[in-house]
């Protein structure tokens, strides 16, 4: 197997190998923040004690690694390349170099990241959002000069890369079908990808814009995000005119909400599949899971907003958001239904990918019913930012979005070692 | 292996302080018992359709899936309902305009608490005068008249049973105002002023915390609001 491939097979192998590397650090960091909760006294070999600076970077390696390179490239990039042209009936990937360059830019994105552990002043301490002033300004804390720069270009490089590759799949899906491959005969799988692949070139570039916004206040005397008069330490910022960092709120939850159905919609394609699958039947009411699949990515572009009940909006906006919050609950539950729908009755074969998928639809239901709580703007005022969050969409994302791609791995494996799991 | 810290966990909300947090708790102890109505429903109609014998017979959509996603738009469209009303309540007009103000300013690591005298007008500030450390923290400009009575605390003092409206700042970064007790969070973000407003009806002390991260003294930046009665208020503000 060549390292440098345009096949499209190999390359969904390459982000599924960088996922794994991800995965792993990830995990090893948030257990150093777990064991440093516990213990905070600990004298670690070779490091000393957790200083708060450290814990934060940690916060934020964590959460970019964890959202960006693990969530996002597996289930999107990963399996899509996997299996995606077979689906419909194409030899290969609509751009096969533009494929081979997203997965590289990804791999240069994640070095970059992963150098910020290692310059003066450690990781950016803000946590995957970023808030600025506290991103924007080197003397709001350390790890918030080189090591911010280097979160921001990190970024840069993973928009550029998950455009690329979505527009690939846009491509691929839109002009490779093979005869007879009609958008009604398209599998759940595919429509997940190509929606996903829809949200992924429409939010990224947006992300993209706001990190080049942030990078420009840092070294190109804008101030996008910056508001003037700030006191850091005791000095006036005399640099920066009059920003706004709800700007900044703004296009991130542009990309943030939207972002948790990428990494999330594949994992429903997965799990309607598998379920039908292992329970020998058809998918009920298949057109209605192409819609609901639609109905999910169109509404997740409108309800950027509950991330920010306490961030000062206009309260009419709160009640907009939580009005297109809940409706997203709607094509959800739909979709949950659909999978119990599937299972009833069904003397299903318990195996591996079944077992992982399985435990995707328990936990999304126990990810999801949080939502509606936290989708009213007066609990959330209570609840933002609290472990209820956290937890929030830890189950969602971390727990129902690695077991599907478990369900994916042990499902696709032979596709990708040669050989059966035995 | 022993339960007892998961027992002695608090598992309910911490005390309601405020007036408008009884309506607030009544909502998300629903909330939450609905959810897990519906979490404990769907596990068990899993397990039931995993346990029982396989069936071909052809299934209505309509009575199976469409019917049951009515009935949850239904029970989602009325808890949205019930929601709107409540944060309309106590967000979509602001504070009687005749209450007591006070300014709560961000800083990293420490909250301060403006409170405007007796002429209830806040002096101007700005940015180059403020020396914490001369005992000007938020920058009081001593050459304007409304400033001279103003009287800057680190602790947020409330006369019990009186509305209180707060206008909340930030001097640096994005820092989040939130004290659980008397059910309020807001952020404070710099160049930009926001307004929340409560009534405090139990005598206390409470914890202000911050809910943002703001930098590495994040985890410490604590302050306390103190609940007292008319009386003592009104000594405590003419020491
Ligand atoms: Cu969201
Ligand atoms: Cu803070």
């Amino acid at each position: 197997m060549k390292i440098f491939s345009t096949h499209h097979r190999t390359i969904g192998i390459g982000y599924l190998l960088l996922a794994g590397t991800s995965v792993a650090i990830g995990t090893l960091l948030s257990l150093l923040m777990r064991v440093h909760r516990v213990w905070p006294d600990l004298n670690w070999p070779l490091w000393g004690v957790i200083k708060p600076e450290d814990y934060l970077a940690a916060v934020t390696m964590h959460g970019t690694l964890m959202v960006f390179f693990v969530l996002t490239t597996a289930p999107q990039s990963g399996f899509s390349n996997l299996v995606l042209p077979e689906q419909i009936g194409s030899r290969t990937m609509a751009l096969p170099w533009l494929n081979a360059a997203g997965l590289w830019t990804t791999v240069a994105s994640l070095l970059v990241l992963l150098s910020a552990f290692f310059v003066r002043g450690g990781g950016p301490i803000s946590g995957w959002t970023s808030y600025p002033p506290l991103s924007a300004l080197a003397e709001a804390g350390p790890g918030q000069a080189t090591g911010m720069d280097l979160w921001l270009v990190s970024i840069g490089l993973f928009c550029i890369a998950s455009t690329m590759n979505g527009a690939n799949t846009l491509v691929t899906v839109i002009r490779c079908r093979c005869k007879g491959m009609t958008w009604g005969r398209m599998p759940l799988t595919v429509w997940a990808w190509l929606t996903a692949a829809l949200l992924t070139v429409i939010v990224f570039s947006v992300l993209f814009a706001a990190a080049l916004m942030l990078l420009c206040d840092w070294h190109a005397g804008t101030s996008f995000f910056v508001p003037a008069g700030g006191v850091i330490n005791g000095v006036v910022d005399t640099q920066h005119g009059d920003g706004s960092p709800l700007l900044w709120l703004h296009l991130f939850w542009f990309f943030g909400h939207p972002e948790v159905y990428i990494a999330i919609l594949p994992g429903m394609g997965m799990t309607s599949m598998l379920l039908a699958n292992f329970c020998r039947r058809g998918i009920p009411a298949y057109r209605w899971m192409i819609t609901t699949t639609l109905l999910i990515g169109l509404l997740g572009l409108s309800v950027w907003g509950h991330h920010m009940f306490v961030a000062g909006l206009n309260p009419w906006a709160g009640t907009v958001f939580q009005l297109t919050t809940i409706a997203i609950a709607i094509p959800s539950t739909a979709k949950v239904l659909n999978w119990l729908m599937t299972l009833w009755g069904s003397r299903p074969t318990y195996s591996t990918p079944m077992l992982w998928s399985l435990g995707f639809v328990s936990l999304f239901i126990a990810g999801g019913v949080t939502g509606p709580v936290l989708a009213q703007p007066a609990l959330d005022a209570y609840l933002h930012n609290t472990f209820f969050v956290v937890a929030h969409f830890h189950l969602v994302m971390a727990m129902a979005g690695v077991f599907s791609i478990f369900a994916g791995l042990t499902y696709w494996f032979p596709l990708i070692a040669g050989r059966r799991l035995d | 292996m022993t339960l007892t810290p998961i027992l002695a966990m608090r598992w309910w909300l911490p005390q309601d302080a405020a007036l408008h947090g009884a309506a607030l708790d009544r909502e998300m102890y629903l909330a939450l018992w609905i959810m897990t109505g519906l979490l404990a429903t769907a596990h068990l109609v899993m397990l039931v359709g995993l346990c029982i014998g396989r069936r071909e017979a052809k299934r209505s959509i309509w009575r199976l899936e469409v019917a049951p996603l009515l009935l949850l738009t239904i029970l989602f469209g009325w808890m949205t309902i019930r929601a709107e009303r409540l944060w309309a309540a106590t967000r979509y007009a602001g504070a009687d305009p005749a209450v007591m103000q006070v300014e709560v300013v961000g800083a990293q690591f420490v909250w301060y608490f403006r409170y405007p005298g007796a002429d209830a007008r806040f002096g101007k500030t700005k940015p180059e005068l403020v020396q914490p450390g001369e005992g000007n923290p938020l920058g009081i400009d001593p050459g304007d008249e409304d400033g001279r009575d103003d009287r800057v605390s680190s602790e947020l003092v409330l006369p019990i049973g009186r509305e209180v409206d707060l206008r909340i700042r930030s001097l640096d970064v994005i820092h989040g105002f939130s004290v659980p007790e008397m059910r309020v969070k807001q952020n404070a973000i710099p160049g930009q002023v926001f307004h929340i407003h409560f009534t405090p009806v139990h005598e206390g002390r409470y914890a202000v915390l911050c809910t943002q991260v703001c930098g590495l003294g994040h985890y410490r930046m604590q302050a306390a609001v103190r609940v007292v009665s008319i009386a003592e208020f009104a000594r405590w503000s003419e020491r």
